[in-house]
């Protein structure tokens, strides 16, 4: 699913996933809803790569993660960004504008 | 870091409780999920489906989660590991057959590498080893190399020397006549083997005694009290440890002196194991060529510096024999104590390196050959695990890690075989070779041992693993049921390793096959003296001060002379100064009267000093003239006996040689009254020397020190030494025996290296040669089990078993001389390694490349004819159906 869109974004997960958890601690489920909401339904992000990166950044320190009851009454475990993981995200940003800025301006140039 | 480094622990050690978050987290996922579908107003079967879906398989998600982990790759390689274990398991004969293999070739490199290690590369066990030299003196002038020094360069160099922290003079006996001296005065008489030093040897050697005190410059002045130093071990026989040892007195050779020290257990004097009591030198006259020394160098400095110090001090010694010294051109020789000590040995080992090098490689191939069957018979498997998921280069790592673990077990085992093989290895090992006791198998041989392990691991794993990740191709499924006949292509790999493996064995045995020529050459050799082993030989030592009464001495030698003559069985015997062979007679300057040349040194010739008989008891040949008589020794009549080669050299005609005049000084002219063949003292693989003969009352030295010999058909036995004892003892209750052995145990000994290199190669050849064929047999029995079809099919066309036969064999023998062609021009590069140890044989000898090539082409042969003779024997039926 969305195969050619993900590629598009390769790189990019980390720091949407980041994003994603900025306002409050989701589920798994409710991060992958809340990227396909950001971007507009342009990125549907399947559960094969949202689960590594997740468990990946959990070891790494930037998201904590604990089980509670969802909104229909279901357990689900959610993530919450760590003051790390919020540094982390402040970086990816910035770095991610530098290359917006550099590759518009090199997309410009004749 | 740390957090990731806790979730290592974690995931490897929390395994289970890890997995169960992961699979409630994806079951709740799936659950929210099917709610949400649910909620879209799916049926909760349509809704799981759709789930199902989205999730997308929950086991790639874990995988996916999985390989993210910390610790992941060394989960995998405990999967791994595990994997691999059970496929060695499943397969008994052929990991019990790899193993072995391995086993052979890393215990056999390692065995040797232990030796090299030992002798060549373990420092010496002294603190600060490298600055550690030994001096002495070279003398290019008369041809001599490594002479002793005397007292007087020890003086010049200790007192003026900018090189040496200090200096020892040290007196160990002459070549094979070792000092020594007679214990009395505390329990049994002994005869001790000993050693002579000056105060500084010990301290040069950093060694504090573990009782008492070591020598100080009193001890060694002359006319200071006597005093001794005894080994840890002579410490413990005779004293049994007691530490009221310091201070007792004992006579040695009949002077009473008192022990001072005990020295370290660990202490050793170069390479002498059984030495008994160190006594202070005193030397008396700065005059005698007897010494050697040993000295520490400053920090910093090399052998080359003191060297060229040395130099600068010669010169300098006050009364030195300025003559001789200009004439000889008197060098100093500052080498590496090190290097004194193991001479040329490093020659053999080496080789001995490269032999056991080339058997480990073949081990590989085999191994490797092995592999390869292997893997072909488990595409099946291998395609499976592809269909399944596992990435070519895991599973070509996978392969890999089975070869490490072979090759790892192989290694363990082989550690076993060193231990083993390195005893029979130092047993069989010439007594004479240096360092002998430094041999063991230590932290970097076990380092050696791990290296060359994965290694050849890695050497022979690589082929299977490669050959998959490229051969790789959709064929293994579609293979599984039945095979195609097998392509050339398919045997390329095996047929090469067949190759390779025929070459290096072809190489070693070639090898092995010089060195039994060399042997062979030697044995062929006639070393002067005839049937050795009859020939029983032993030293005596008198009392040293009764070296001032020679008639009384002369008369004593004699006495006993006559007492073993009369022993039955003994059919002739003498005494001489030296055993030919045993390292022990000098090389002096003679003398050739009427061939004196003005302003030159006269050469030096090796030179014996005998008793009558003593060429009959030997059975070296009188040429011309006669023996000495005993008249001759006790009317001291200027007489000696030359050998047929010194003869030949001045006069041609050995009759010719007789009544001309020779001596060792202007002074002392003898006659030559007889001429006696040549005897090969240096070894049989060396020239033998011009020799002199002089009446053994014409020297100081070898009265009071005699080696007795007698012919007997009973030499060797212990009831002749019983009887040869009574008759010594009979003229001196007090004389100890020594150095008892019969001639041929310096005749052989003289050949030892030789041998220990032959038998060394030779068990490289005969393993190289067994594992070689044991390759092409393989091979060929393989490819027999791959072609039954095809050659069912060619009978049932109507083949005779002889085309059958022949096409097997053709196949094996193509390989077979492909493989000696490369052998042969292999051995034609490498065997010039060989040519200081070979002795009448060329290491190119034809001789020995065609008979090798021969019994290889003819073992080959058979490891060929068996397979196909089997494949003639198929019923085309059966072979048809077969698979």
């Amino acid at each position: 699913m969305g195969q050619k869109r993900t590629d598009l974004l390769r790189g990019t997960l980390d720091l949407l996933v980041l994003k994603a958890l900025s306002l409050e601690p989701l589920h798994g489920v409710g991060i992958s809803r809340r990227i396909t909401q950001i971007t507009k339904g342009a990125y549907e992000v399947s559960f094969g790569s949202l689960f590594p990166v997740l468990h990946r950044m959990e070891e790494s320190g930037w998201v904590e993660a604990e089980w509670r009851s969802s909104d229909n009454n279901r357990r689900a475990k959610y993530y919450r960004l760590t003051p790390s993981g919020r540094a982390q995200l402040k970086d990816e940003e910035r770095q991610w504008n530098q290359v917006v800025k550099i590759m518009a301006s090199a997309v410009q140039s004749t | 870091m740390a957090k990731r480094i806790l979730s290592l622990f974690r995931n490897l050690f929390c395994k289970r409780d890890i997995e169960q978050a992961l699979d409630d987290e994806l079951r709740s996922t799936l659950e929210v999920l099917t709610q949400e579908k649910i909620e879209q107003g799916l049926s909760q079967a349509a809704a799981r489906r759709e789930a199902l879906i989205e999730i997308g398989g929950i086991e790639q998600v874990k995988e996916g989660v999985r390989a993210v982990r910390a610790g992941h790759f060394v989960e995998g390689l405990a999967r791994d590991i595990r994997y691999a274990l059970r496929q060695l398991r499943r397969n008994r004969s052929f990991t019990a057959v790899a193993v072995l293999t391995l086993a052979l070739g890393i215990g056999g490199t390692t065995a040797i590498f232990s030796v090299v290690n030992g002798i060549l590369i373990q420092p010496l066990p002294y603190s600060h080893p490298a600055r550690l030299v030994e001096v002495g003196l070279d003398l290019p002038g008369i041809n001599q190399f490594n002479w002793p020094l005397s007292p007087l360069e020890y003086v010049t160099f200790r007192e003026q020397s900018s090189t040496f922290e200090d200096i020892g003079l040290y007196y160990t006996g002459f070549g094979g006549n070792l000092y020594s001296a007679n214990v009395t005065g505390f329990g049994r008489p002994e005869h001790v083997p000993a050693l002579g030093v000056t105060d500084g040897v010990l301290s040069i050697l950093e060694v504090t005694p573990l009782l008492g005190r070591s020598f100080t410059r009193a001890d060694d002045e002359p006319g200071s009290p006597d005093t001794l130093m005894i080994t840890y071990g002579y410490w413990r026989t005779k004293f049994g440890g007691d530490h009221s040892a310091i201070g007792k007195t004992i006579d040695i050779d009949g002077k009473p002196s008192t022990i001072i020290g005990v020295l370290p257990q660990r202490f050793r004097f170069l390479d002498m194991t059984d030495l008994g009591i160190l006594l202070p030198l005193k030397t008396q006259s700065l005059r005698g060529y007897n010494y050697f020394a040993v000295a520490r160098l400053k920090t910093g400095l090399t052998p080359a510096e003191a060297n060229a110090d040395a130099a600068r001090m010669i010169p300098m010694e006050v009364d030195r024999p300025v003559e001789f010294f200009k004439e000889a051109r008197v060098t100093p020789n500052v080498q590496p104590l090190k290097q004194y000590l193991i001479g040329d040995i490093g020659k053999v080992l080496w080789v001995l390196t490269g032999g056991i090098g080339l058997v480990l490689l073949i081990a590989c191939a085999n191994v490797a050959s092995l592999l390869l069957v292997r893997v072909e018979g488990r595409q099946q498997e291998l395609a499976i695990r592809a269909a399944l998921g596992g990435s070519p280069g895991r599973i070509a790592g996978s392969l890999l890690l089975e070869s490490l673990l072979l090759a790892v077990i192989g290694g363990a085992l082989g550690l076993l075989f060193a231990y083993g093989g390195l005893r029979a290895l130092v047993a069989l090992a010439p007594s004479d070779l240096p360092r002998l006791n430094d041999i063991r198998i230590d932290g970097l041989v076990l380092l050696f041992t791990l290296s060359v392990t994965i290694v050849a691991g890695l050497l022979f794993g690589a082929m299977p693993a490669l050959r998959y990740a490229g051969g790789r191709s959709g064929t293994g499924l579609r293979e599984a049921g039945r095979s195609v006949s097998a392509s050339r292509k398919r045997h390329r790999a095996r047929n090469a390793l067949v190759v390779v493996q025929v070459g290096l064995a072809l190489v070693l045995l070639v090898s092995s096959g010089l060195m039994i020529r060399t042997f062979q050459a030697l044995t062929h050799v006639q070393p002067g003296f005839t049937a050795p082993a009859q020939v029983e030989t032993f030293h005596v030592h008198f009392p040293p001060e009764m070296i001032k009464a020679p008639e009384r001495l002369l008369r004593m030698d004699h006495a006993i002379l006559d007492n073993i003559a009369a022993i039955p069985d003994v059919s002739s015997a003498g005494f001489s100064g030296a055993v030919p062979m045993d390292a022990g007679a000098e090389s002096d300057p003679v003398l050739v009267k009427d061939h004196v040349l003005q302003g030159q040194l006269p050469p030096a010739r090796r030179s014996f000093w005998v008793s009558p008989s003593f060429f009959k008891t030997m059975g070296i040949p009188l040429l011309a003239g006669r023996d000495l008589a005993w008249d001759d020794l006790v009317n001291k009549r200027p007489v000696a006996l030359v050998s047929e080669n010194l003869a030949r050299e001045y006069w041609q005609n050995p009759s010719d040689a007789l009544g001309k005049q020779i001596g060792g000084s202007p002074k002392a002219w003898r006659q030559i009254v007889g001429v006696v063949g040549n005897v090969h003292d240096d070894g049989t693989s060396q020239e033998a020397p011009a020799t002199v003969y002089w009446p053994i009352t014409d020297s100081d030295d070898f009265l009071d020190t005699p080696a007795f010999a007698l012919r007997s058909t009973r030499a060797g036995t212990e009831s002749l030494m019983n009887e040869v004892r009574q008759a010594v003892s009979s003229v001196d209750s007090d004389l100890p025996l020594y150095q008892v052995h019969t001639l041929d145990y310096y005749y052989t000994k003289s050949m030892a290296l030789t041998s220990f290199t032959l038998v060394m190669l030779a068990l490289a050849g005969g393993m190289a040669l067994i594992l070689g064929i044991v390759g092409l047999y393989g091979v060929i029995a393989h490819s027999v089990s791959q072609r039954t079809h095809e050659i069912g099919v060619r009978m049932a066309l109507g083949a005779q078993k002889n085309d059958v036969l022949k096409l097997v064999v053709n196949g094996g023998m193509y390989l077979t001389l492909i493989g000696v062609g490369v052998g042969v021009a292999g051995a034609l590069g490498l065997t010039r390694f060989l040519s200081s140890l070979l002795y009448g044989v060329k290491p190119t000898d034809p001789l020995t490349f065609v008979v090798v090539s021969s019994i290889l082409t003819g073992v080959a042969l058979l490891a060929c004819y068996i397979p196909a003779r089997r494949a003639t024997k198929a019923d085309p039926i059966v072979a048809l159906r077969y698979e």
